[in-house]
């Protein structure tokens, strides 16, 4: 009995999802647990198990479409096994009808997949003729780039026969003959690119993040000498791959200083303030076409050594598109550590539904003055953004102190 | 070739089967002594006396029910229905009987009967009895529906249908007996079932047939003086169908526009365009454009009566449409 694969749901807010890449072919032996598919969700690029063992019959949705939840992707069964037509057709409809929506809304562009496969050459419907469709497909020639004189700008066949004849009004075609002989500058043409899902995620959420959380800021600098000091005899331990960085120390610290301020370690909604039980702290990784936050879970409870050691682990897999669904659910308070750039200090935007973000610049060595003596001394400054509905100055002013005693008293992190 | 008017080639034809097979006989409404009401037997009664052009009685389901009855003994009944409106008096015989009788009795019997229908617009007579219902005729398997547009195709069409051991609706348009052209001296034979090119072209196609084919032979010489090719694909028979020169002519231009007399919804036009958007659907360079009658009962009025039906002014504009 073949079995048919769904679009999996990977989160409570999870709508639909981009098939990125399909990893096994149709014919392809494919056991229970094997990964059948790439996904794209608003949050990530996640791997889809199968579900059955046996060979891969069918695939329903072809790379590069948007599915959403529960609607079949693909069918598993036994080599030589009917596919039963009723749930394929089900799910090329409602694919359909998807698309359909999509090609509708503006905002919502076709992602280019973040994998290695190329986009589709055509990124929305174009009006051609049936003839002129086909001869552009036997000539090789994108109908996109050509300019219709039918009705409503239909492309006809004597539009494609233009490109032939070089009469055509071709998009962004160069004239035969050049009118000016000095050279001009390379890459004078404004390029158009498509925004990722990810693009698109972060464009929405930190839009609603900014437009209606009332943020306000608090900048703290913070004495960094004892901690590098530490980090220094702790690494002398540590094999290369696991050294402890700075970010490492600081999550942690953040962690048990939010373990004393659970009303910054919260939510708001409606007139309720929920304050988390859980300590989850967001550390935002840097990808290709965005960023993603990976969560370290009850990180007040965490080795130091542990929590490195996962942050290492989920940042690799959101570099290289691979997250899972775990690593990046359930942030309960997020960093954004710039360090790394000599940045001085920077305000984030709250990542929602959380209550409040720090924003850590770099650890330096400065110029301090220490009873009336100039001292060079490691300082680094972090500024927190927090949601005045759920918290004040004083509150977020007294919770960097805490932050300092941990940071500036980094022994107490290992207590 | 000698230059004839519609009403003699039909004449000629009937009179060299009768000549011919004396098995042939006419049957109809005031078909002998008053010479048909269109003058197409006139002259026949005189001739062939009243065993073999027979008036009846105005009652079509009674010539349709008698001449069903002399086709499955042996004869090859002519039936004549004044006009083609007055064949749904005779719905019954023709699409139950005469349609299915060789299929019921498993070929036991073959019908060799024509049935000549007068159908068509433009006389002023009314909206009951001006209708061009071709469309509904046709629909029926087992019944074949010949309509002629020029003197050469009617004389050559009507002879092969006499010959036909099938029914066969042949429908004659009540404006086009005085229409002359030219017909092949001699005997000869046009077969049943193949669409001929009227008019090579190479800018679009106009796929008609019957009055259509006079209307659009006319707009063709309009588009002509604009340097527009139109090429008329002339379909002759409604059933059997022949598309390939309609495909072959759409193939060349990848645009068409289809003229018939009756009206647009689920009419020949449909049919046809359904046909070249499955079998020909990478040609298409334009939506195809159907030109048909207006969809009201036909007015009375000779001004309404002829912003009805389709004008060559119409098939002008529909060219010059699909050609944008």
């Amino acid at each position: 009995m073949a079995e048919t694969i769904n679009m999996p749901k990977l989160g409570f807010d999870m709508a639909e999802g981009l098939l990125v890449r399909w990893v096994k072919q149709v014919g392809e032996n494919i056991n229970k647990g094997d990964v059948l598919a790439e996904i794209e969700t608003d949050k990530a690029t996640v791997e889809v198990e199968s579900s059955a063992s046996g060979v891969v019959l069918q695939h329903i949705v072809e790379q590069g479409t948007v599915v959403p939840v529960n609607a079949p992707i693909a069918v598993v069964g036994q080599a030589g096994e009917k596919v039963d037509a009723s749930n394929v057709e089900s799910g090329k409809k409602k694919e359909e009808k998807i698309a359909e929506e999509k090609s509708a809304a503006p905002t919502q562009p076709i992602p280019a997949p973040v994998a290695s496969t190329p986009a589709p050459a055509e990124s929305g419907p174009v009006k051609a003729s049936p003839l002129a469709k086909k001869i552009a497909r036997d000539n090789n020639i994108n109908l996109a780039s050509i300019q219709g004189t039918g009705p409503g700008g239909r492309i006809v066949r004597k539009d494609v026969e233009a490109v032939f004849t070089g009469q055509s009004s071709v998009i962004g075609k160069q004239p035969s003959a050049p009118l000016i002989t000095y050279q001009l500058p390379t890459s004078i043409e404004d390029k158009v690119i498509a925004t990722t899902k990810l693009r698109q995620a972060i464009g929405r959420r930190l839009v609603e993040s900014k437009t209606t959380i009332p943020h306000f800021y608090v900048t703290h600098e913070y004495k960094m000498d004892a901690l590098m000091e530490m980090r220094k005899q702790a690494n002398a331990f540590l094999p290369d791959n696991e050294k402890l960085s700075v970010n490492d120390f600081i999550v942690k610290a953040v962690a048990l200083a939010l373990k004393q301020f659970p009303n910054l370690n919260a939510t708001i909604k409606g007139n309720e303030i929920i304050q988390f039980g859980h300590v989850n702290v967001g550390v935002a990784v840097t990808v290709p076409g965005g960023l993603m936050t990976v969560v370290v879970k009850d990180a007040d409870v965490k080795p130091l050594r542990q929590i490195s050691g996962e942050i290492k682990a989920m940042a690799a897999r959101a570099r290289e598109g691979k997250v899972k669904p775990e690593d990046v659910e359930g942030s309960t308070f997020s960093t954004s550590n710039l360090g790394m750039y000599d940045v001085e200090e920077f305000i984030a935007i709250i990542n929602p539904p959380e209550a409040a973000i720090l924003a850590i610049g770099s650890a330096k060595e400065v110029p301090i003055v220490e009873n009336g003596q100039i001292k060079i001394g490691w300082r680094m400054k972090a500024t927190i953004s927090v949601d005045h509905r759920v918290s004040d100055g004083a509150e977020a002013a007294q919770f960097m102190q805490s932050l300092a005693e941990f940071l500036e008293n980094p022994v107490r992190m290992l207590v | 070739m000698a230059k004839i008017t519609m009403r003699e080639a039909i004449s000629q034809a009937l009179m060299e089967e009768m000549d011919r097979d004396p098995a042939v006989f006419i049957m109809g409404e005031e078909v002998g002594v008053w010479g048909g009401t269109y003058a197409v037997t006139k002259g026949f009664y005189d001739k062939y006396g009243a065993d073999r052009v027979k008036d009846t009685p105005i009652a079509e389901n009674a010539i349709l029910g008698a001449a069903i009855g002399a086709a499955m003994v042996g004869q090859r009944p002519i039936a004549e229905l004044m006009t083609i409106n007055f064949a749904f008096s005779a719905m019954d015989y023709i699409v139950n009987q005469a349609a299915k009788l060789r299929y019921m009795f498993g070929g036991q019997f073959t019908l060799p009967l024509v049935i000549r229908a007068v159908g068509g617009g433009g006389r002023q007579l009314g909206a009951t009895h001006s209708q061009t219902p071709d469309a509904i005729f046709a629909h029926f398997p087992g019944l074949k529906v010949v309509s002629p547009g020029t003197p050469e195709d009617a004389k050559g069409l009507l002879k092969s249908a006499i010959r036909s051991n099938d029914p066969i609706l042949f429908i004659e348009h009540a404006t086009m007996y005085q229409v002359r052209g030219e017909v092949p001296e001699g005997e000869y034979l046009i077969p049943i079932g193949k669409s001929k090119v009227q008019r090579e072209g190479s800018d679009l196609t106009i796929v008609t047939y019957c009055k259509g084919l006079e209307l659009s032979m006319k707009a063709a010489d309009e588009l002509g003086k604009e340097g527009i090719q139109a090429e008329i694909v002339d379909l002759r028979t409604l059933r059997p169908l022949d598309m390939e020169p309609v495909l072959q002519s759409f193939k060349k231009t990848n645009r068409a526009i289809v003229v018939e007399e009756g009206w647009k919804s689920y009419g020949v036009g449909s049919e046809i365009v359904s046909r070249i958007y499955e079998e020909a659907f990478d040609y298409v360079d334009a939506p195809i454009i159907r030109v048909a009658q207006k969809e009201v009962p036909l007015p009375y009025n000779r001004t309404l009566e002829q912003a009805a039906l389709p004008q060559v002014t119409d098939i002008v504009a529909a060219a010059k449409e699909v050609l944008k």
